[in-house]
């Protein structure tokens, strides 16, 4: 009875394309914000529950919100773009790692020239990242133009070894540190220091916020319909004139963008220092489920599946305790392994399209309740 | 002459291991060209294979059986397990997923992968085992001709050996059998085939079956080489570029791709490598790869891509 739109007229065309048309939606939306923004910070100066002690906040939300932006990047790519990549691994980590040279200071000495960077700020430091990730993304998309589909996700593959090699063993990126492992430089922004767990969830939270947004207006607009026809159908798009290089090029772009600034705060926030394995295929396929559990072609979904993927293990590991028969770490993370292979057929098989339809049929259902048409 | 000897004997030795990989790389093809899903899960399947086996021959062993009986049984209890797992994969996945988009399909692989992945081991435990059924050490060839000969792993020369065999007998199952028929047929279009009689749920069942099959001999070959193990797994990465430069519907193909990408890579790692750093063969097939994809979409054997509205 709640969910019910009767009565809501559109006057303006403003109202007839916002983000969110129904208002149960928007009032929705603004508390879930409220909540992120002010009861999470309110709850934890209290050391009410359940955010006593750091652990839910340093363990969980912290990821959640990163891997989420993450998600987002590669839903742009795969989602609405239909282009598969297998390697945003490697694309977090050409983020963390230029952020971190951008940070620290680059020095390239050249025969002819020398250039030298001062270290910068945190935050431009990560939007560089960001940037250099995009490049990096829309060269590994260039065969994107000629092949497609599978074939594609093996030429990103090969972004994902070329990568996890070259910040191995080559030097210079890790600044010359004689373990590969490198520590990021203090969290400033602008003045203000981002130490405390819930200072470090704060500003993840407004990069997640900005970019989710950003990503959601770009899906709806112009370009976001340039990707998906071509997703649904490349050669028809390009017929009707849509540009295929423009379009897949520009969904490379934003796509290893949001992944490199993902990275970048997983390296610079989450991890504070790390080392190359942190960002290895297993974190590309992690991504990948992300997406697929949560929906492809989905904001939302990013978030959903962001979460689902995080919290699954940390479940799997507190019923059995619960239930008092404990598994050994080993036995746990193979059963890990085996609910996600089978959520994730059992998911292509019942809904293709994964949770985020599942909940916009739910929404489709209450607004008809008790009426079922 | 010597450094024309240790060119050849890095080229053969790369050839060899070129070999090993196209052994995953047909597993792959099999499926690929009998039902167009892009099988992640190749990899997985070795490593179940290969632990089914070791650990049946280490039970059976213990258990006083003589070595060759052991081996025939632990052989025919790996294939049974491969069966089963052809069975399930048909029918609790596949089967469901008729006329769905490669995507989607090849998506669900990769859920498979992670199923098999996990129950393999709760099943046969997760350690590092040794499988011993192929000699490992090395020959010499012609001493007399270069200084101190060429050294050539007598494993390889094995897995080379299969390998023409395997190939053989597919490229006869696939040109002459009615099943190898309908596998093509099954290839081209689901829809079609089912709507001409062909039963798509025993068809995938034989290649899934086939596919096991050929993982078990991958399996005796590259854990006779590495030991079974959780990392036998990454062979599936090691065989996605073989598959683009041979092309994915190639069995040809998938054999000389991986000729291809195992010299260029061990020549690359032993003259490039000093160069540029150590460990680059690593990627370097995939470069390889990325080069054929931007030259021939198709690789080289595969068939031409025609699109149609």
């Amino acid at each position: 009875m709640l969910y019910r739109e009767t009565g809501q007229f559109k006057t303006s065309y403003a109202a007839d394309m916002a983000i969110f048309p129904i208002r149960q939606d928007r009032i929705a939306f603004w508390i879930l914000l409220a909540v992120a923004f002010i009861a999470v910070p309110v709850l934890d100066a209290y050391q009410l529950w359940p955010l006593r002690g750091e652990y839910l906040i340093r363990a969980i939300l912290i990821p959640f919100l990163i891997l989420a932006l993450a998600a987002i990047g590669l839903n742009i790519l795969t989602g609405y773009c239909g282009q598969l990549s297998l390697g945003s691994g490697a694309f977090m980590a050409v983020g963390a790692y230029s952020a971190y040279k951008f940070a620290t200071g680059v020095h390239i000495p050249l025969d002819i020239l020398t250039i030298s960077i001062p270290p910068l700020p945190v935050l431009p430091s990560i939007l560089l990242g960001g940037l250099m990730s995009a490049v990096v993304g829309i060269l590994f998309g260039v065969p994107s133009l000629r092949i497609k589909g599978l074939y594609l996700a093996v030429a990103t593959l090969a972004a994902q070894f070329f990568f996890d090699w070259l910040f191995i063993r080559v030097p210079w990126f890790t600044n010359y540190t004689p373990s590969g492992s490198v520590t990021a430089p203090e969290l400033n922004f602008f003045g203000f220091y981002a130490n405390k767990p819930i200072e470090k969830y704060l500003v993840c939270l407004i990069f997640v916020t900005l970019f989710a947004l950003m990503a959601k207006n770009l899906t709806r607009g112009n370009i976001g319909r340039q990707w998906m026809a071509i997703r649904d159908m490349d050669i028809a798009a390009e017929l009707m004139g849509i540009r295929p290089l423009y379009a897949k090029l520009s969904a490379f772009a934003v796509s290893s963008f949001m992944i490199g600034v993902a990275g970048a705060l997983w390296a610079f926030i989450y991890l504070g220092s790390w080392e190359p394995l942190a960002f290895n295929i297993d974190r590309s396929f992690q991504l990948l489920f992300m997406v697929i559990i949560g929906g492809l072609g989905s904001i939302l979904g990013s978030f959903m599946g962001a979460a689902f993927i995080l919290v699954l293990p940390i479940m799997l590991d507190q019923v059995p305790h619960a239930l008092g028969m404990p598994l050994s770490v080993e036995t746990m993370s193979l059963t890990v392994f085996v609910v996600i292979g089978a959520l994730i057929c059992w998911l292509l098989i019942v809904e293709p399209h994964g949770f985020a339809r599942l909940w916009s049929t739910g929404k489709e259902k209450l607004r008809l309740w008790p009426y079922p048409y | 002459m010597v450094a024309f000897g240790q060119f050849l004997e890095v080229f053969i030795s790369g050839l060899l291991a070129g070999v090993l990989y196209s052994l995953v790389a047909l597993g792959f093809v099999l499926i690929f060209k009998a039902s167009g899903v892009f099988n992640f899960a190749q990899g997985a399947m070795v490593l179940l294979a290969g632990l089914a086996l070791v650990r049946s021959l280490d039970f059976l062993v213990a258990k006083g059986f003589p070595l060759w009986g052991a081996i025939a049984l632990g052989l025919l209890f790996a294939a049974v397990i491969m069966a089963i797992t052809a069975w399930i994969v048909e029918r609790f996945v596949l089967g469901p997923l008729v006329n769905q988009d490669a995507l989607t399909l090849f998506m669900s692989t990769i859920g498979i992968t992670f199923m098999i992945e996990g129950g393999a081991q709760m099943m046969f435990g997760a350690d590092v085992y040794p499988l011993k059924l192929f000699p490992t050490d090395a020959w010499f060839l012609f001493g007399n001709v270069f200084d101190g000969g060429i050294l050539v792993n007598k494993l390889d020369v094995w897995g080379g050996l299969i390998a023409a065999v395997l190939v053989g007998g597919l490229a006869l199952f696939f040109q002459r059998t009615k099943t190898g028929r309908a596998l093509r047929a099954v290839a081209d279009d689901h829809a079609a085939a089912q709507s001409v009689g062909i039963p798509l749920n025993w068809i995938w069942f034989v290649v899934w079956l086939v596919a096991g099959l050929v993982a078990l001999v991958a399996a005796t070959v590259w854990g006779t080489k590495l030991g079974v193990q959780f990392s036998i797994t990454f062979l599936a990465l090691k065989a996605l570029p073989v598959l683009i430069i041979g092309g994915f519907t190639s069995v040809p193909g998938a054999i000389v791709g991986g000729l291809i990408a195992g010299a260029g890579e061990k020549l690359a790692e032993a003259y490039l490598g000093p160069i540029i750093g150590g460990g680059i063969e690593y990627w370097f097939a995939y470069v390889l790869a990325l080069v054929v994809l931007l030259m021939r979409p198709q690789g080289l054997f595969g068939e031409r891509i025609i699109e149609r509205i």
